[in-house]
Formats: C-alpha cells, structure tokens, sequence
C-alpha cells in the first residue's frame, strides 16, 4: 500500500525511519513522527503561564512564603545543626513572612542554584529570591528583576594560601583562578585582570564547594568570591589558618533581594520590611524592647510601631507590619549579629554596613 | 479489448480508510501547528511582560571572559558567539575521546567476560559489575579529585627531561608550531594521503578482479610516502617545538591537557566501558555457532569466516545498542561543568546565560546542538549497520 505523504512537509525532513531501522515498532512511522514533534514541543515551552495574581494574594492565599536561598553559604543561609536555615539572607526572609503572615516561620526554603534563580523566580516557582545576588544593571533592566533595597554592600576579594607569599591582588598575573560559573565574580575577575594588563586563568565549577575544593588542592593559585563569602567558606577548609584573605577588594557588590518586575506592590513590602529592620537599628529598638517601646512618646517610633496612623495598609497589610518584623526576626544590628558578626563564628566587621551615621552607608528613608 | 469501466461503489467520508486517515493527519498538524504558536506566543508575552530582553542580538557581543581550555583563538575580546564554538568543540573532543576510550575498554572487557581464563573472566565481571553501578557524576568527581590530590604544584611537578612536565595544572607538552614556509609541505601530504586511500582501494579490487596487484604499485606506494618526507627537507624542516616553561605561577608555551579534561575521560572512558562491554559480549553470544561451523565446512579461511559469516551477524545486535550508548556518552559529557570543564554546558549555557539571562534562546540553541549531534550519529551509525546488511541482501 502507498505510503500517505504528509501535504506540508513532503519531503520527510526528519527521517525516524533511520533511527529505528531495527527495532519494529507497533506504531506506524507516521505516527512515530507526530510523537516525536510532539515531544519536542513539551520541552521547548521553558516559560509557564503565570497567575495575573499579585505575588502578596497568593502568598496569602498560599499561608506560606517560598523563598529561594543558597544551598551553604554560612553567614547568609546555610542550615544550622536542627536543620534550621540561618543567616542573613534567610532572616530577609523571615521578615517578609512576619511581616505578611504574621509567623516569621511560614517560610519554605528552597535551595536555588546560580543558574536557575533568576528563571525561578521569573516563571513564579518562588516569591523572593534571597540569595547573595548582585544587584547590577543588567539583572535590573534585561533579566527583569527588581531589587527593592540593598541588604548587604559586599565586594569582590581574594583567598590565597599563606605559603604563595602573595600580598597584594597586584602579585597574581598568570594565576589560576577558581571560582563559580554564572557570577558577577567572574565578569569582575576578567575585567579587573584586563584592565590591569594582567594574564589569568579561570577554572570555572558549577558549585561553590567543588570550586573551594579544587582551590584546597591545589588546582588554582587563589579562590575568589565576595569578601563575605570567602571568610564564610575559609572556614570550611581544613586548616583555615593556612590561608589569607587579600585586603583588595576589585568590586562593588551591593546583595540584594530580588523580585519579580511589574508587581509593584510586593516590591513595596520587600523594600519597606528590609527598611524597617534598618530603622529600628536607628531607632534604638529591637526584638526585645519593642512592646514597651510602643508606649513611648517618640512620634517616629510610635508611627513605626503602627500605634499612631496605618502606614501598613498602603501596602495591603495591618498596621503593626513593622512590629511584627521587629519582634519576630529582629532589627539590622540583631540579625547582623548573629548571622556574619561578634555573635557567629565568621566575627565579620559592620564596616560599610554600619548605619551611615556610624561611618557606614546603610541608610534606610524615612518611613512616614 | 474493451475496458469493462468500473465506477467504485461510493463510499461515505468517513468509511473511506484513505480519506479518514488524511483527515484525522490534518487535524493533528492543526492542533500541533496551534500549540506551537500558541506556546510560542505565551513565552514571547511572558517576556515582555517582564522586561526580559530577547532575540539573538547577544551573540554579537563582547563576551569578557576567559576560557581555560580553547581550540580555536579565543580571548577576553571574544563575542559570545565565539564562546559558544569553543564550548561546542570542547564537547566535541571530550566526547571524541570517551567514545574511543569507552569502546577500547569495551572491547577488551567484552571479550575478557567471555575468556575461558577463570581470572580475566572474573576480573572482567568485576569491572562491569563496579563501574555500571556507580552514579556518574559521583565517578566524575572521584576521578577528578583523586586524581588531582596526588599531583604536585607547579614548582615541583614531575618531569620528562626539559620536555613534558606533570602537575596539578595538567600535563604539559611541546607544541609543534609552523613556520610560514610550512602550508606546501603539509599540503603535499594531505595529497599523498588522499592518493595513497585510493590506491589502496583500487589495488584491492584489482585483487578480487584479476587476483593480483600489478607489480608496480609498490613503487607508487613508496614514492607517495617519501614525497611529503622530500617535501617537508626542502623547505627545510619549517617546524619548531614550543618548550613549556615555568613562569611565575605556572608554566606557559606548549600544550596543555587540563585535569578536567583528563578526568572526564577517564571517567566517561570507564562508566561507557562497562556497558559497552556487555553489548559486545550480547553480541558475540547472539551469533550461534553453527554459523562458523557450516563456514569452516565451505572451506573459508578462518579470517574469512570472521569477516564473512561471523562479524556481520555479530555487528547487526552490536549496532544498535552501541549506538545509544554513545549517545548517553555525549550527552552525558555535560556533566563536565561539575568539574569546571568548559564544555557547551558549562560556557554557553552556563556562562554566557548568567551573564545575558536569555534563557529561553540559549536553552533552546543547546538543545538544538544536542538534537543535531544525536540525530547526525543515530543516522551514521544506521549507515554502518546498513552496510553488512545490504551486502548480504
């Protein structure tokens, strides 16, 4: 019997009858080609439809906020030993949990890597992304993501082992550099080596921790990564005491919490829960002050506490959003310290992230 | 004669098999041609509302970083276009190389599990058994960093007089580099080369045509291998070795073979080894020994009675699970990014997508990539299995 031809494409573009030359099938090879398009069309639909909702609806709706965090960067969100994440990007986390569901705890943490955060976020599978991301231009305007404030001003640095007697970024021409694909870390490292007239050599992991690794054994002659990174993960090496941190820094990396561009509304909690933790360090109050502090007669703490006007429902919340923030998670100086300061094991400085009028830059405007 | 007409009983639409069947194809593109678009449409909506930028308009540009390992010129001023040459060829050659690795092993412990050699036998077994039952990427990174911990630096590195140095920034070799007067020779070689192919073939279908080779052909042979060596003396040798040598952190001029690159295949090499030993012996099992029986009775020769009666019969179950088998092995090569090997997952979509963030584009290029490698083995490796067969037809 004649073999129907197919009236588009007659000419059988695709010949599965090569593919499967041995094996009969029970599928006419007609039908095998309609299958085999088919497929093809399934996998190449990479964005979903996407819910109209406003993200605060359905977080609301949902009871929970799912938040995307790293798998192990201690300092920022790495699981303590009751498997609880902890850090500072998590704490970022629980405030908008607070602040929204009134229970710091309503947060599903999932563990994003740095090639499929931003597509994560994009296609709605996580409401914040809380993950020491670089807040750049390019993210901003081309990847479509909006970054409400800035959480953390960190900036790019070098590991090297005591024995190379390298003292300065300047002695690195010709080095092998580890570190991890899919970073601002990387454009920087290129950049500042060209722009110095210096050779190197990247060996580029997927994770941070084969990356680490490779740098332990000796594949690469320095490991780079922001400062905060560096000290967080020089700890997991084996004698930390045998390796430097550089004092250069060749960037400025301001880590942002990231959400989805358009949904104005929940960028306004994002930015206003991380402002108010930054205004209460100002204020003078913290987790453990605040009930009596909603007595006091101070006008900016009494309309921060949400005792006097109703700030909160500009952004469809309670008027006690802040207080929630406040006595759930804590204030900057609180969840700094705990997560990267005196009270961790990292022992970091505030440095530039001191309120500006202790000589750092984290400034948070007014909130009236 | 008359032609008695015979006018066809009319049968309704939908009890004519033909016109149903063309129907029902209709309806199917239809449906297929509207999700496509529809599909299509919603990611191109998706993101615009976003703000995501798309198009191909990236690939122009400067891509800004440096790749450890590239065939082709390649430097911090490169376009993303060319990162993603230098990411597919690196695929190309790691998969290259594991193919043949994993099809020597496979060979060599293929026949080992059928060696009437009670050790090789068990050892064979034991390969098998160990290495098919070990996840890959786990193997990858065991390879890589075993091998790796080993490894001297730089300064210490194991050496092979003044010539080949070993460390834990891989293995470094001399590099032959052309001088200007080196394309006539190189040339003149690939010519011989050519004729020398052909000659070879002709010369065997004298042999079946007329029983033998005419007598001069020996002095042909000869000559078309001593031109490219006369050529290459009157230019005067334009070839020098690039020396490796130590500089600063790590040693420079030569070629380098990079640990990752050793590591994955070494370990793609061993993984594929297993399975591809198995095929061999399935293969070897399948032909039943009757076949060389009746073929020694007709008097082959025994090389004959492999070539003839034995391999073609073998190759038939070989092929096909042999080739999907290397499809797993290429496809499988982009597990390389976990060890910072900079194959076409690792730069293109790895790399060049975190710093341009067009995911739907770049996704869909590396899966095209991979659909055209795939299909262009699948139909090569259909071809081979064909020849036995039409042969025998």
């Amino acid at each position: 019997m004649e073999r129907w031809r197919h009236p588009v494409c007659p000419a059988d573009p695709l010949d599965i009858s090569l593919l499967h030359d041995d094996f009969e099938t029970a599928l006419p090879k007609s039908k095998m080609k309609f299958l085999a398009i088919a497929c093809f069309l399934c996998a190449s639909i990479v964005v979903p439809p996407v819910a109209r909702a406003g993200t605060l609806d359905k977080v609301k709706a949902r009871g929970m906020l799912i938040c995307s965090v790293t798998e192990s960067t201690p300092g920022f969100a790495a699981p303590n030993d009751k498997g609880v994440y902890v850090g500072l990007d998590a704490d970022m986390c629980r405030a908008v949990a607070a602040a929204v569901l009134n229970d710091a705890n309503k947060v599903t943490f999932k563990i994003s890597t740095t090639a499929n955060r931003f597509t994560w976020l994009q296609s709605g599978e996580v409401d914040l992304m809380s993950r020491v991301t670089t807040f750049s231009m390019a993210r901003n305007t081309t990847v479509g993501v909006d970054f409400p404030a800035i959480l953390y001003f960190d900036g790019q640095g070098f590991m090297v082992r005591k024995s190379a007697k390298i003292k300065s970024v300047n002695d690195l021409n010709g080095a092998t550099v580890c570190l991890q694909s899919g970073t601002t870390t990387e454009l920087n490292a290129a950049d500042y080596f060209r722009a110095h007239g210096m050779k190197y050599e990247p060996v580029t992991f997927q994770r941070p921790d084969e990356a680490l690794h490779a740098y332990e054994e000796g594949r690469c002659d320095t490991y780079t990564n922001d400062v905060s990174s560096l000290w967080a993960l020089k700890l997991k090496l084996k004698i930390a005491g045998d390796h430097l941190v550089l004092p250069e820094i060749i960037s400025k990396e301001p880590l942002a919490p990231g959400v989805r561009q358009g949904d104005f509304q929940w960028s306004n909690i994002v930015r206003w829960s991380l402002y108010a933790m930054l205004t209460a360090e100002e204020l003078g109050v913290n987790s453990k002050n605040v009930d009596q502090m909603k007595a006091s007669a101070n006008a900016e703490i009494r309309r921060f506490l949400g005792v006097d006007g109703d700030l909160g429902q500009s952004m469809g919340l309670t008027g006690d959003w802040a207080y929630r923030i406040i006595k759930q998670v804590g204030n900057y100086a609180e969840i700094y310290d705990r997560d990267l300061g005196k009270g961790s094991a990292l022992g970091i400085d505030r440095g530039l992230n001191a309120l500006w009028k202790d000589g750092g830059i984290q400034y948070a405007p007014p909130i009236r | 004669m008359r032609v008695l007409a015979m006018t066809p009983k009319p049968v309704s639409f939908w009890n004519d098999p033909k016109r149903r069947g063309m129907a029902f194809q209709v309806m199917a593109t239809f449906a297929i041609v509207t999700f496509l678009g529809l599909a299509v449409k919603n990611a191109v909506d998706n993101l615009t509302a976003r703000g995501i930028a798309s198009g191909f308009d990236f690939l122009g540009q400067r891509a800004g970083f440096a790749i450890v390992q590239h065939l082709i010129a390649y430097d911090e001023n490169a376009r993303y276009i060319d990162a993603f040459w230098v990411g597919l060829i690196n695929t190309g050659v790691v998969s290259i190389l594991s193919i043949m690795l994993a099809s020597i092993l496979g060979l060599v412990v293929g026949l080992g599990r059928l060696s009437r050699n009670w050790l090789i036998a068990r050892l064979a077994l034991a390969y098998v058994e160990l290495l098919r039952n070990v996840p890959l990427l786990l193997l990858i990174l065991i390879v890589y960093f075993m091998g790796l911990r080993p490894l001297p630096g730089p300064r210490q590195s194991l050496h092979l007089g003044d010539l080949i140095f070993l460390n834990n920034r891989g293995l470094f070799l001399p590099q032959p580099v052309f001088d200007a007067a080196a394309p006539v020779p190189i040339f003149l070689t690939l010519v011989c080369t050519v004729v020398i192919i052909a000659l070879l073939r002709w010369t065997w279908l004298q042999r079946i045509d007329q029983g033998r080779a005419p007598a001069w052909i020996w002095w042909a042979f000869s000559g078309l291998a001593a031109a490219p060596l006369a050529g290459f003396a009157l230019a005067g040798f334009p070839v020098h070795l690039d020396m490796p040598a130590l500089t600063g952190f790590n040693f420079t001029g030569g070629v380098v073979v990079i640990p990752e690159l050793v590591a994955m295949v070494l370990a793609l090499g061993l993984f594929g080894g297993a399975f591809i030993a198995e095929i061999i012996r399935a293969g070897i099992l399948s032909v039943a020994h009757g076949q060389l029986e009746a073929a020694a009775a007709l008097g082959l020769h025994r090389n004959l009675q492999m070539r003839l009666v034995f391999l073609p019969q073998a190759t038939r179950v070989i092929i096909p699970p042999l080739t999907s088998e290397y499809l797993n092995l290429i496809k499988n090569s982009s597990l390389a990014a976990a060890i910072a090997y900079p194959d076409l997952v690792q730069v293109f979509a790895g790399t060049v997508l975190n710093q341009t963030g067009q995911a739907v584009e770049i996704i869909a290029i590396t899966m095209l990539v991979y659909l055209v490698i795939s299909v262009g083995l699948a139909g090569l490796m259909s071809f081979i299995n064909r020849v036995p067969k039409l042969r025998s037809a």
